[in-house]
């Protein structure tokens, strides 16, 4: 006897996709489906539920190849923009951070710092198609005697950029508050005293890993929208944990499983890979992200039904505690409560600030359910999913 | 009577002096408030519109730049570079006028220039850079 009703593989689904029989439909549109249908019912229909993120991701980057000089150079130290990218590759291999910022920058000497230009600029300006200055020095050896290069490279000309993010997609993020007397100005944005404000920075029931909380489908060689391209998840990110507490739904009430993703920067594009500056904090990059989740039974289709209502967070203090490593929540709020614009804390209301982007999200999930639909992006099947 | 929207910037360390009072006391000024807010570190920023003799006003100036006030006209404006905008929401945290605010259930964020006091909070707290500050008679030109 089969576990469940409805039974789909990939290459079934694939198969739609090629005839244009598939169904598709973002993960906002999925909760009314299974509301009104039932899971079974809403599994028989829809083949892929679309999800989409786009929000700061500091753990992103990009593996650049800046191509050989002659005479030869083993680049040590690599600036792109006089932002320093890292050069213990290999010869002309570097790697960019996206939290890097520039060489000359200011930093929080005067507090909070603007941040104004970093790694997450440097690769949307290559994106946007930007002559960009790129240094490297050396010690010299036989093989490779050159000490100093310099010259403009755009994205055109550099031999290969890929953009390698160790850690997207959070499942579920701290909401911030401040307790402090003062205003702090932290990567969760500006946080004004005595709990003045509760920022969040999640998608919530749009957001990949909420839809799939178990990571039944994700995993090596899942195939995704990342910055504007295709990319894939290559590995679990940094961080990845899923022993974190769950609901009875199975989603996770803090902070849990993450992404490593990668993929060819050269089909990307400037809207979806966002420098930013983070005001106090540092530099960064937003990075737009959405995941194609298969209907393969209606146990797919019930996770994907989750809304904002079912995913909750806790609120953390940024003025003190978090700094201190100290995890203490000051309760738990739903995203439905934290997208309408106040949350209770101690019977007080607190307005809310999002730092993800909705507007975003759903563009990337309609974005992804138009490709899908009209066959131009197929499922990718996990070699292994990620670890639970 | 001349009058001039200005933007006073306290810092720190002079925010609790009297030196609005004076203006009126020793400088004969009149003003309308359009709008406060102390802000951390105790910085505080007052825009006010200030009434008086072409004279008085400046020395009025004057004495407020002395005192360590940073002055700035109020002739300068706000503007959202809208392919900047990600609609993130970050900047409603610093807003204090609502001039930035949410559409809900959308979550799209509104910027409504008439809200603006031109307070400039939401341009460093802007992670794209999209809120920038332009002299208004510029827009003539453009
Ligand atoms: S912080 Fe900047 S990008 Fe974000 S919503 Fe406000 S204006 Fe738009
Ligand atoms: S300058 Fe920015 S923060 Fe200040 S009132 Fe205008 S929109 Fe709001």
């Amino acid at each position: 006897m089969k576990e469940h009703k409805i039974n789909k593989t990939y290459q079934e689904i694939n198969e739609k996709i090629r005839s244009g029989e598939v169904v598709v439909v973002t993960a906002e549109e999925m909760i009314d489906i299974v509301k009104d249908e039932g899971p079974v019912e809403a599994a028989r229909r829809v083949d892929v539920v679309t999800t989409g993120t786009f929000a700061p991701m500091c753990s992103s980057g990009a593996f650049i190849n800046f191509g050989h000089s002659v005479p030869g150079i083993k680049a040590s130290e690599v600036w792109l923009n006089n932002v320093p990218a890292y050069g213990g590759v290999a010869a002309v291999d570097c790697y960019l951070g996206a939290t890097q910022p520039c060489e000359d920058d200011p930093l929080n000497k005067v507090y909070p710092g603007e941040f104004n230009y970093g790694g997450g600029h440097v690769i949307q300006d290559l994106l946007a198609g930007k002559k960009i200055h790129l240094k490297a020095t050396a010690y010299g050896t036989t093989c490779y005697p050159n000490r100093m290069i310099e010259k403009k490279v755009t994205l055109e000309t550099l031999p290969s950029a890929t953009l390698c993010n160790p850690r997207n997609g959070y499942q579920n993020y701290n909401c911030a508050i401040n307790l402090n007397k003062k205003t702090v100005y932290t990567y969760m944005g500006a946080l004004k005293p005595r709990a003045g404000n509760a920022n969040y920075c999640s998608a919530g029931q749009l957001s990949p890993l909420f839809n799939d909380p178990y990571y039944k489908t994700i995993g090596l060689g899942t195939r995704i929208f990342l910055g504007g391209g295709t990319g894939y998840v290559t590995w679990h990110g940094t961080q990845h944990k899923p022993s974190a507490d769950r609901t009875e739904k199975g989603v996770p009430v803090t902070p849990a499983g993450t992404l490593f993703v990668m993929g060819d920067l050269k089909q990307m594009r400037p809207e979806w890979l966002v420098g930013v500056s983070i005001q106090g904090y540092g530099c960064s990059l937003a990075v737009g992200l959405g995941v194609p989740i298969p209907i393969l039974n209606e146990e797919m289709a019930q996770y994907t039904a989750v809304s904002d209502e079912d995913i909750f967070t806790q609120i953390i203090d940024y003025g003190h505690d978090y700094g201190n490593g100290i995890s203490k929540t000051y309760g738990q709020v739903s995203y439905a409560e934290l997208k309408s614009g106040s949350i209770k804390l101690n019977g007080e209301d607190v307005p809310t600030v999002p730092l993800s982007s909705m507007v975003k999200a759903r563009e990337i999930a309609d974005i992804l359910k138009k490709q899908i639909s009209e066959g131009t992006f197929l499922l990718g099947e996990p070699q292994f999913t990620l670890p639970v | 009577m001349y009058s001039k929207i200005l933007i006073l910037r306290f810092p720190g360390d002079v925010v609790h002096k009297p030196i609005v009072c004076s203006l009126v006391r020793d400088y004969d000024l009149t003003f309308n408030i359009l709008n406060a807010t102390v802000f951390p570190r105790k910085e505080g920023i007052l825009v006010l519109e200030l009434y008086g003799t072409r004279k008085n006003f400046r020395q009025g100036v004057s004495y407020l730049k002395e005192q360590g006030v940073h002055v700035k006209n109020a002739e300068q404006e706000i503007k959202r570079k809208e392919e900047k905008c990600t609609h993130c929401g970050a900047c409603t945290a610093v807003c204090p006028t609502g001039a930035l605010s949410i559409q809900r259930p959308e979550m799209i964020v509104n910027f409504d220039q008439k809200k603006c006091s031109v307070c400039e909070l939401c341009v460093p707290a802007c992670p794209t850079r999209a809120m920038k500050v332009r002299p208004t008679n510029y827009a003539f030109f453009e």
